[in-house]
């Protein structure tokens, strides 16, 4: 540009002519065309990304109503009144499991048969018995009266209650029958059947039926995985990208260690389930399907991540920052500790919990460590066996029982809740150092 | 680390200055940056109790050569400098050197305002703590209130210590800055372009200031404004592509200049 001018000041004025025609000032009508063709691109630009924007946000939104309608129901249970007369027997104990049958027989006077029976014995979940006895545990005196009692209707009850099956399901009887119906048609009639909430859901361990399955037990494994996670890679993680971004010397080695932390980000989470088998279950001798051993597979995962986090905003700090302290004579840890870290932290903690919430979902490594196990007890301390929350989500999803699929709706929601607080706190961290500094 | 064999004999020339003896003697100083030399044997001294001005056109070195001075060339990745720098007659790039030690004794001041993003209390205290000057805090007050009074800025400030150094205007942020540095106490203060960034009146503010603080401190000031060579300094010091070309009082530089380049440089021929 500036060779042309240079040229054309020196040109004869003739040639400068010439040259003026081929630089000729573009026609009105030159300038509209282009113009119009500059706006028509920006408007075709601005459509195409608010017909994507909305295209995923159909997508989020088809997949947040599938969720929720199929899942809404898990946190909500049938429960059945019978009157039961409970009576000790022999050995002290009252016989829960006859009382109910008797009840259920008092409630329909026309039960003769031995089929109708059992029949009918079916509404009533199989826990019902030993909900009973809990019952019984807490207040000894029931013993000897009759009393009205709410308990946990069967998991196919509680599915016809709330909806869940079709016509078509219905059909051939082989999942309620035309008596079942018509005796859960009296219970309704006489308000002896109930929906409630479902805090078993959320109180209670894995089980293999649907009406008693809970998630507490997974909810505690991922917690006490998320906290082995959280309190290995963190630590490691920001020290690691300190060391590398601002002591270590720059040459081909750190080089080739920065390519290969880059690299392990995008290892797929398998391979480091593998090498948690070989190395922590198999060569350290660590308890299988524990928390402890979890996290720290998804530390190693989560590593890469909050490494390349904290060196970007390690990165983005301005430089003045660190001239300054080092003018003021503080030492490279001084620079670092006083100045650049705190004014990283925002991006260093959303890279963390970045990391985290992936580690949360996570199932693939943990299968390998054996934490896909079924576990109905809640796990006490990080080396009890145990399980976590998308392993759960998948073990239900895997069931052939009905009653599941629900279970894997509310567990899903559950989850992603999970991940919501996790961001939101996140997000109000970094509010919150961001005004500090 | 840093080159030191080619370390020249430093010439202990009695100094030109009135009766002090020199604060920084530098002698065959050569900067490298990756291999391209920036610096080609600089020979300068600092004079107790002058403002210094380093003056020349972009990329002459006069920064680079005020950054020897304190070795903040340190952090700079590629950079080699050799010769020899004499602070008080002890070699700056010696072995025995603490950098952390010398920078407490050589502030300095940089082209952009830089304040931490800290309350201006912290700002001030920050060095006195980082170097444990002070061991109670109405000390370190002490400290903080007669710096930011030195720089010009206690008036402006006094009643929001607390609040944040980056919330000042850019004049205040340099004095700031001026107030963080002889807060230690140094001996020198570098000064790097302090005033490009600031308005005229700030520029008056921190000129005047150099003024002052010169009776305490030796003050070395890298400027593009021969105007401002001019009317702070006593001495001046003309750098171009490099080299050290002309060194004297400032106003034999810039009226009767002995090299032509200097001569063409001050009268705006070039730069």
């Amino acid at each position: 540009m500036t060779d042309t001018t240079a040229q054309s000041s020196v040109m004869p004025s003739e040639k400068r002519q010439s040259q003026s025609v081929g630089n000729k000032k573009p026609s009105a009508a030159m300038m509209a065309r282009h113009m119009r063709a500059r706006r028509r691109a920006e408007r075709r630009f601005r459509w195409m990304g608010i017909v994507a924007v909305s295209g995923a946000l159909g997508f989020l939104l088809f997949l947040l109503i599938s969720i929720f309608s199929g899942g809404w129901s898990a946190f909500l249970a049938t429960e059945i009144r019978l009157d039961i007369h409970l009576e000790t027997k022999k050995d002290g104990m009252p016989d829960y499991r006859r009382a109910i049958r008797e009840a259920l027989m008092t409630k329909f006077p026309d039960i003769q048969s031995r089929k109708d029976i059992m029949s009918v014995s079916k509404l009533v979940s199989k826990a019902a018995p030993r909900e009973l006895a809990l019952r019984v545990a807490d207040d000894p005196d029931l013993i000897g009266q009759t009393q009205s009692f709410w308990l946990p209707a069967s998991s196919v009850v509680d599915i016809f209650t709330k909806g869940g099956f079709t016509q078509g399901d219905l059909k051939g009887d082989h999942l309620l029958s035309e008596h079942q119906r018509a005796w859960l048609a009296t219970l309704s009639a006489d308000e002896d059947m109930r929906l409630v909430f479902n805090s078993r859901f959320l109180t209670s361990g894995d089980s293999r039926e649907p009406e008693l399955a809970g998630i507490w037990g997974a909810i505690v494994g991922s917690f006490f995985t998320i906290m082995v996670t959280l309190l290995l890679s963190f630590p490691i993680g920001v020290t690691a990208a300190i060391y590398l971004e601002e002591l270590a010397p720059r040459n081909r080695f750190t080089d080739l260690i920065e390519i290969n932390i880059n690299n392990l980000a995008a290892v797929p989470s398998i391979v480091f389930g593998l090498l948690g088998l070989a190395i922590f279950l198999n060569f350290m001798d660590l308890p299988r399907s524990a928390p402890l051993v979890g996290g720290m597979v998804l530390a190693l995962m989560t590593l890469p991540t909050i490494i390349i986090a904290t060196r970007a905003s390690l990165k983005a700090v301005p430089p003045s920052i660190r001239e300054a302290a080092f003018g003021m004579g503080a030492s490279p840890l001084q620079v670092v500790g006083h100045h650049v870290l705190p004014l990283a932290m925002p991006g260093i903690l959303t890279g963390t919990i970045v990391g985290l919430s992936q580690a949360l979902g996570e199932t693939a490594p943990l299968l390998m460590i054996g934490m896909v196990a079924f576990i109905v007890d809640i796990p006490a301390t990080p080396m009890d066996p145990s399980t976590v929350l998308p392993v759960q989500i998948f073990l239900w999803a895997d069931s052939p029982e009905r009653g599941f699929i629900e279970k894997v709706g509310g567990a899903t929601m559950v989850l992603l809740m999970f991940l919501v607080v996790m961001n939101s706190l996140a997000i109000y961290l970094r509010k919150k150092f961001e005004r500090r500094w | 680390m840093y080159g030191l064999e080619n370390q020249v004999t430093a010439t202990v020339s009695a100094s030109d200055g009135p009766g002090h003896p020199a604060k920084f003697l530098c002698s065959g100083v050569d900067v490298y940056y990756s291999g391209k030399q920036a610096l080609f044997s600089v020979d300068l001294d600092i004079q107790p109790h002058d403002v210094t001005a380093l003056i020349g056109p972009s990329g002459c070195g006069k920064s680079t050569f005020l950054r020897c001075l304190n070795r903040m060339n340190d952090v700079i990745d590629g950079c080699t400098v050799s010769g020899r720098i004499l602070l008080d007659g002890i070699d700056i790039y010696g072995p025995e050197i603490d950098v952390v030690h010398l920078r407490r004794q050589v502030g300095m001041v940089f082209q952009k305002p830089n304040p931490f993003p800290k309350s201006i209390y912290d700002n001030v205290a920050y060095g006195p703590r980082i170097h444990g000057l002070t061991s109670s805090k109405s000390d370190l007050d002490d400290i903080v209130v007669t710096s930011l009074q030195r720089a010009g800025l206690f008036g402006e400030v006094k009643d929001r210590l607390d609040s944040p150094g980056t919330s000042l205007s850019g004049g205040q942020q340099q004095r700031l800055c001026i107030a963080r540095a002889i807060a230690v106490n140094p001996e020198v203060i570098l000064m790097d372009e302090p005033c490009s960034a600031l308005d005229p009146i700030a520029t008056a503010k921190v000129e005047e200031l150099l003024d002052e603080l010169r009776r305490n401190y030796s003050i070395v000031i890298v400027t593009h404004s021969m105007q401002q060579a001019a009317r702070v300094s006593q001495r001046t010091a003309f750098f171009h592509l490099g080299q050290l070309i002309e060194v004297g009082d400032t106003e034999t530089i810039f009226t009767s200049p002995r090299d032509e380049r200097t001569q063409g440089y001050i009268t705006g021929r070039f730069g």
